[in-house]
């Protein structure tokens, strides 16, 4: 089953990448992921999930073809490219640069040469959704840890994304706020990737998945079937 | 981690914080220049000076107390540069003290140093204790400081602490396997840290980058909101600075 075009969010063809030291990280990446869909990326550490998240949004650029919604990730359109794909580090505290929330939250919409009163009203509706109004004037320094995950998640949906890609987004929260993280993801119903190796919260985000191993697509399939499969699971290093 | 913030109580709501941080910027910047540019035997004009931070500091609320800790950290450096001059100084004459007689003129460059890098530092902790400090950085964007010195204070302010974190915990982790640094072979295990502080340092700002990328940022930084200055920030500045020269100019006079 060929999806259409237009049905589709993402579309990597024969994608690879080796950083500069030499180190290998992808090799012949195809993946299509359709509008809507919500994707889980599995794969034990230096399987090239990460690499694979910075090339979609044109951070790093290897051999191979990377379109996003029908664009193709070059130069002329990064601009476009940023404001479609919202990529959330794994570390807020790479994430979050400004000394306060606000400042933060506000930084992708400006880039995007919004007019003032819409920045404002993107930041309040990025921190309404995530819990965390009235805080746009704290320092993140002072913030938990879950809190500054969830204003992590707040700076990119201010910018109004159409993808919403996330790097091991519970990795170091605790039970609790693990959950409502795992509930914030959900609530975000456009196209979602979700990079892991945390078999639990994959279950939980994601309707497809497909296991990453030394640079390439290990396997793709329905959620269900592939985190049944515990001898695939094993084989990649994630059981 | 506790952190002892560079502008703390900066929050808090006075006559004073309110103010635009452009008008406290350049009303405490006039004053410190003529407060530096005074002929040292000018007795009064200090007082002047002095009563202007005293008054400043009083309506904005500040504690003393902290104000004043801040003011001392100066006074070593002082000490080191300036307490010397009156037995090294030749001219003025003498003044006998007793044990030792010192030079008038050493004396009086003591004074002159020491009363002028007090009221100027007092001066900038009056204006970091009394502005949030990414609003004195937005200010001095506004008053066209050089991007360089806003940014790059800006980020220091913002990392600074989370490196402090680091240091600690690696410091904290070499001290549960027994380390004392007492002995100079164990200085080798400082050296390893400050190395790996750096490079970690180094490697995210690396990852800071790349998350500022990823948002969209092209070298630009934006600018998040407009400052508008009010009639009172305007006052501000006029009543400093006429006060300052004031007192400056009267001496003069007499």
């Amino acid at each position: 089953m060929i999806p259409l075009a237009q049905e589709i969010a993402i579309r990597v063809g024969d994608l690879s990448y080796a950083y500069p030291d030499g180190t290998v990280a992808l090799s012949g990446v195809n993946l299509v992921v359709r509008r809507g869909e919500s994707l889980g990326v599995l794969g034990p550490n230096g399987a090239g999930k990460s690499t694979l998240a910075l090339h979609l949004n044109g951070i790093l650029t290897g051999d191979g073809q990377v379109e996003i919604m029908g664009l193709p990730v070059n130069k002329k359109n990064m601009r476009e490219i940023r404001g479609m794909v919202g990529l959330v580090f794994q570390d807020p505290d790479d994430q979050l640069f400004s000394p306060t929330v606000r400042e933060d939250v506000a930084f992708g919409p400006l880039n995007q040469r919004l007019p003032p009163e819409q920045v404002a009203h993107a930041v309040s509706l990025a921190l309404d959704w995530v819990g965390m109004e009235g805080s746009e004037n704290r320092s993140p320094h002072h913030m938990s840890f879950g809190e500054k995950k969830r204003v992590s998640l707040a700076t990119v949906l201010s910018m109004n994304p159409e993808i919403l890609v996330l790097d091991e987004p519970v990795a170091n929260l605790d039970p609790r706020g693990r959950r409502s993280f795992i509930e914030l993801i959900n609530s975000f119903k456009a196209t979602k990737m979700v990079i892991t190796h945390d078999l639990e919260m994959v279950r939980e985000t994601c309707r497809r998945i497909v296991i990453m191993d030394e640079g390439r697509i290990a396997a793709d399939g329905q959620a269900q079937a592939v985190l049944a499969d515990s001898d695939l699971l094993y084989r990649h290093g994630l059981l | 981690m506790h952190h002892d913030f560079i502008d703390r109580y900066s929050r808090l709501e006075s006559p004073v914080h309110a103010l635009d941080p452009r008008a406290k910027a350049l009303a405490l910047f006039t004053l410190l220049v003529v407060c530096v540019t005074t002929p040292p035997g000018e007795w009064w004009a200090f007082c002047i000076y002095a009563a202007v931070v005293v008054i400043i500091a009083t309506a904005s609320g500040v504690p003393a107390g902290y104000l004043l800790s801040r003011v001392l950290v100066v006074v070593p450096f002082i000490l080191v540069v300036a307490v010397f001059l009156p037995f090294m100084h030749k001219g003025g004459g003498f003044v006998d003290l007793g044990l030792f007689h010192v030079s008038r003129g050493g004396l009086v460059i003591l004074w002159n140093v020491t009363v002028k890098s007090l009221i100027a530092v007092s001066c900038l902790i009056l204006l970091s204790s009394t502005t949030p400090f990414s609003d004195l950085m937005h200010g001095f964007e506004r008053l066209h400081v050089p991007r360089f010195f806003t940014v790059v204070p800006a980020f220091m302010y913002r990392y600074v602490f989370i490196i402090v974190d680091e240091a600690e915990r690696m410091k904290r982790a070499r001290d549960s396997r027994n380390y004392r640094g007492k002995w100079l072979w164990q200085a080798k295990a400082v050296g390893h840290m400050i190395a790996s502080l750096f490079i970690r340092s180094h490697e995210r700002a690396e990852r800071v980058f790349l998350a500022m990328s990823a948002r969209g940022f092209d070298g630009t930084f934006p600018r998040s909101r407009e400052m508008i200055m009010r009639p009172a920030d305007y006052a501000f500045i006029v009543i400093v600075a006429a006060t300052a020269v004031a007192g400056r100019l009267v001496v003069l006079w007499k």
